[in-house]
C-alpha cells in the first residue's frame, strides 16, 4: 500500500467513526439535523421552493375567505374528510428530520435505522384504539376540551395549556434550528435568513388561512414528499432489478470495501460489512430501549398538534379513517426511507462526487437522501427534493404554531380568563395575536439555539407528551374515579419529572451542558418509563385520596361523558359549533 | 334533558353491549400491538444473533422480514379495528342514538 493511500484510509476510518457517533447521538435523540456547513447558492432548489410558496399563498388567500369564525380558524369548520385529514396528519408527522435523519441512519447502520423508524409508527394503532373517536366525540377545538370535559375547567385547562405549550416549544425549537441548518445546506442561504423566512411564511399561513390553509399546506407537502421518496426508492430498486437481495448484497459489498480500505483485516471488514443486516449498537440496555419505545409509542398519542387534527373531521367515522390513512402513509414512508438508506450506501458512498476528502458526505451525514436524489434524478430532482424538505419544515411548524395559539386563546383566554364568556370574534383576535407572538418567539429561539446541541429536544417533546398529556387524557376519558385534583397533580408530576429526568440524562447533562462523562444522575436514554409511571400513579393516587365535593361532582359526571364519548350523542357536528 | 337522555341511554342494553364489545376489542388489539412491538425490542436487546441469522444462501437476514412485517402488522391491525368500528360499532351507536332521541 502506498503512503498517500494509507493516509486516505485512515481518514476514511475517522470519517466512518464520526458518522457512527453522529448517528448514535441522533438515535438517542430523535434524528435532529445537527450542525451544517453552508453550500453554494442552489437556484434550482430556490425556484422550485418559490413555486411551492406561491402555490400555498394562493391557497391561503382562498382559505382566508373561508376563515371567518373561531371554529373555521381552529378546525377548518370541521369539514375535512378522513382521507384529507389522514394525509395532513402524515404531513404533520413526516418531518424533515425523519426523512433525512432516518435515511441517513439506515445508510450508516442499516437494520438499526429500521428499528428506529418502527418506534415512530407503532403509536398510531394505540391512538386509534383508545383515543381517536373518543376525542372526536368529546372535543371541539383542543385536547383540553376532552381532558376537562367533566372537571373543574380552570385547573385542568391551565395544565393542558402548559402541557401543550411546553411540547410545542421544544418541538418548535428543534424544527426552527433544523430549518436554519437545512436551508443553509440546501439553498446556500444564511442561517438567520432561513429562520426568518420559515417564521414569516408560517405566520402568514396560520394568521390568514388558519386550519384550512395549514391543512392544505400539510396535504400538498405530504403528496410531494411521498412522490419524491417513491421515485427515489423506485429508481434504487429498478437498478437492482427489483431484487432486495441484490440491493442488500451490493450494500454489504460496499460496506465491506469501505471497512477494508480503512485498514481492517479481511475478516473484520467482512464482519463490519454484514453488520448492517442485523441489529447493531442502537439498543444498548433493555431499560433505555423500552423507555425510548414508550416515549415514541405513547408520545404520539399526546402530541397536541396531532390531537387537534381530530377535530377537523365531521364525525368519529372520519376520525378513524383519518388515522388509518395516516398509518398507511407513514408506514409506507418508512419503507421508502429504508430503501433510500440502502440506495445511499450503493449510489452515494461509492461516488467520489458526493464525498469529501475524509470519505464523509459533503454537507454532513444527514445529506444521504439529498445526494441520492442527485444520483438518481440529476440536478433538477435534487432541487425538487431540497424544496420539499423546506416545505416539510414549514408545514410542521405551521401545525405546531396553530396548536400553541389555540391553547392560549381557547383554553387560557376564553375558558380560564373569560370564564367561557368570550365571544368568538375576540377569541379569534387573541388567537391571531398569539400566532404572531409565537412566530416571533420561534424565530428568536431559532437564532438563539443556532449553535446549541438540540438533539434531545424532539425526544423530550415526545417524552413530555407521553408522561403528561397522554395519561391525563386517557384517565379522564376511561377512568370513572378520576378527579380534577388527581388529573392536575398527576399531570404536572408527569410533566416535571420528564423534564427533570431529561435534564440529568447523559444527552443533556453531559453532551449539551458539558459536564464530565459518567456524571449524569439518570443513566437512561429516555425518561418515559419512569415519568409515565409517575404521571399515571400520581393521577390514580390523588384521585382516590380526593374526598372533596368537587371530586364527587367529577365522578358523577362520568356517565354522561361516557355516553357521549361512546355514542357521539351531543358531539359537536361538522358545522354545529 | 341531558340527564334524562343519559339515563335512557345507560338503560339501553345495546349501549352496554357496545361499550363492552368496543372496549374489549380495543384493549385486546392494543395489547397485541404492544406485545409485538416490545417483543421485537426485547428480541433486539437480548438475541441479536437471531435477527442477524441469514435466510437461505444470500445476505438477507431474518430481521428484515420481521421488521417490515411489523410495519405491515401495524397498518393491518389498525385497518381491522377501523373496519369493525365503522360498520358494527357505528351501526349500534346509531341505533342507540335513535332509541334515545325519539
Amino acid at each position: 500500500m502506498t503512503a498517500p493511500r494509507s493516509t486516505r484510509s485512515l481518514c476514511h476510518a475517522a470519517a466512518a467513526l464520526a458518522l457512527l457517533v453522529a448517528a448514535g447521538a441522533s438515535f438517542a435523540a430523535g434524528a435532529d439535523l445537527g450542525q451544517a456547513e453552508k453550500q453554494p447558492t442552489n437556484w434550482t432548489a430556490i425556484s422550485m421552493f418559490a413555486i411551492f410558496v406561491v402555490g400555498t399563498l394562493f391557497i391561503t388567500k382562498w382559505a382566508a375567505a373561508k376563515t371567518k369564525s373561531a371554529a373555521d380558524f381552529y378546525t377548518a369548520g370541521g369539514g375535512i374528510t378522513g382521507f384529507q385529514n389522514g394525509m395532513a396528519i402524515a404531513g404533520d408527522y413526516m418531518s424533515a428530520a425523519s426523512f433525512l435523519g432516518i435515511s441517513a441512519a439506515v445508510m450508516v447502520g442499516g437494520f438499526d435505522g429500521l428499528i428506529y423508524s418502527i418506534g415512530f409508527l407503532v403509536g398510531w394503532p394505540v391512538v386509534t384504539f383508545l383515543l381517536a373517536e373518543r376525542l372526536r366525540n368529546l372535543g371541539k377545538f383542543t385536547f383540553a376540551d376532552v381532558a376537562a370535559f367533566r372537571f373543574s375547567q380552570t385547573p385542568v385547562r391551565v395544565f393542558a395549556a402548559s402541557g401543550t405549550l411546553v411540547v410545542v416549544a421544544f418541538y418548535l425549537i428543534a424544527q426552527m434550528v433544523g430549518a436554519g441548518q437545512l436551508i443553509k445546506l440546501l439553498f446556500g442561504l444564511e442561517y438567520w435568513i432561513a429562520v426568518v423566512i420559515v417564521g414569516g411564511l408560517m405566520m402568514v399561513y396560520v394568521l390568514f388561512g388558519g386550519m384550512t390553509a395549514t391543512t392544505w399546506v400539510q396535504i400538498i407537502k405530504a403528496c410531494l414528499l411521498l412522490a419524491g421518496a417513491s421515485f427515489m426508492a423506485f429508481m434504487v430498486l429498478y437498478s437492482f432489478g427489483f431484487s432486495p437481495e441484490a440491493m442488500f448484497a451490493k450494500s454489504v459489498e460496499v460496506k465491506t470495501g469501505i471497512a477494508s480500505a480503512a485498514g481492517n483485516t479481511p475478516d473484520d471488514a467482512a464482519r463490519q460489512g454484514i453488520s448492517i443486516m442485523g441489529p447493531g449498537g442502537f439498543i444498548k440496555d433493555p431499560i433505555s430501549a423500552i423507555s425510548f419505545g414508550m416515549a415514541l409509542m405513547f408520545g404520539t398519542a399526546g402530541l397536541p398538534h396531532i390531537l387537534m387534527r381530530f377535530f377537523t373531521v365531521p364525525n368519529a367515522k372520519e376520525a378513524r379513517k383519518s388515522v388509518l390513512w395516516a398509518t398507511i402513509w407513514i408506514g409506507y414512508f418508512y419503507v421508502l426511507t429504508f430503501i433510500i438508506g440502502f440506495g445511499a450506501i450503493t449510489f452515494v458512498l461509492t461516488n467520489p462526487q458526493f464525498l469529501d476528502a475524509k470519505g464523509g458526505l459533503h454537507g454532513g451525514g444527514n445529506m444521504a437522501a439529498i445526494h441520492l436524489a442527485n444520483a438518481v434524478g440529476g440536478n433538477v430532482f435534487l432541487g425538487f427534493i431540497s424544496a420539499v424538505a423546506f416545505a416539510t419544515i414549514l408545514a410542521v411548524v405551521a401545525g405546531l404554531t396553530l396548536s400553541g395559539a389555540s391553547a392560549v386563546s381557547h383554553d387560557l383566554y376564553a375558558t380560564v380568563l373569560k370564564r367561557g364568556k368570550a365571544d368568538g370574534a375576540s377569541e379569534l383576535r387573541v388567537s391571531k395575536l398569539t400566532t404572531v407572538v409565537l412566530g416571533i418567539i420561534a424565530v428568536v429561539l431559532g437564532i438563539v439555539f443556532e449553535k446549541q446541541n438540540i438533539a434531545f429536544m424532539v425526544s423530550l417533546a415526545f417524552a413530555i407528551a407521553a408522561s403528561a398529556n397522554f395519561p391525563v387524557l386517557l384517565m379522564s376519558v376511561l377512568w370513572k374515579d378520576c378527579t380534577t385534583r388527581g388529573a392536575v397533580i398527576g399531570g404536572f408530576l408527569g410533566l416535571t419529572s420528564s423534564v427533570l429526568l431529561t435534564l440529568v440524562s447523559p444527552a443533556v447533562w453531559e453532551v449539551t451542558l458539558g459536564n464530565p462523562k459518567g456524571s449524569a444522575l439518570f443513566p437512561y436514554a429516555s425518561p418515559a418509563l419512569f415519568s409515565m409511571t409517575i404521571g399515571f400513579v400520581g393521577i390514580w393516587l390523588f384521585s382516590i385520596l380526593d374526598r372533596s365535593p368537587r371530586a364527587a361532582k367529577d365522578r358523577a359526571g362520568f356517565q354522561a361523558q361516557q355516553v357521549r364519548s361512546e355514542t357521539g350523542i351531543g358531539a359537536s357536528g361538522a358545522s354545529g359549533h | 334533558m341531558q340527564t334524562d337522555l343519559t339515563t335512557r341511554v345507560v338503560r339501553d342494553p345495546k349501549y352496554q353491549e357496545l361499550k363492552s364489545k368496543r372496549s374489549r376489542f380495543g384493549w385486546w388489539l392494543a395489547l397485541a400491538m404492544m406485545v409485538v412491538y416490545y417483543g421485537f425490542i426485547l428480541l433486539v436487546a437480548f438475541d441479536k444473533p437471531f435477527l442477524a441469522s441469514r435466510l437461505g444462501q444470500g445476505v438477507t437476514t431474518i430481521g428484515m422480514p420481521i421488521g417490515l412485517g411489523i410495519i405491515v402488522f401495524t397498518i393491518a391491525i389498525t385497518a381491522i379495528y377501523v373496519r369493525r368500528a365503522n360498520s358494527e360499532f357505528d351501526a349500534l351507536a346509531e341505533q342507540i342514538a335513535k332509541g334515545a332521541l325519539e
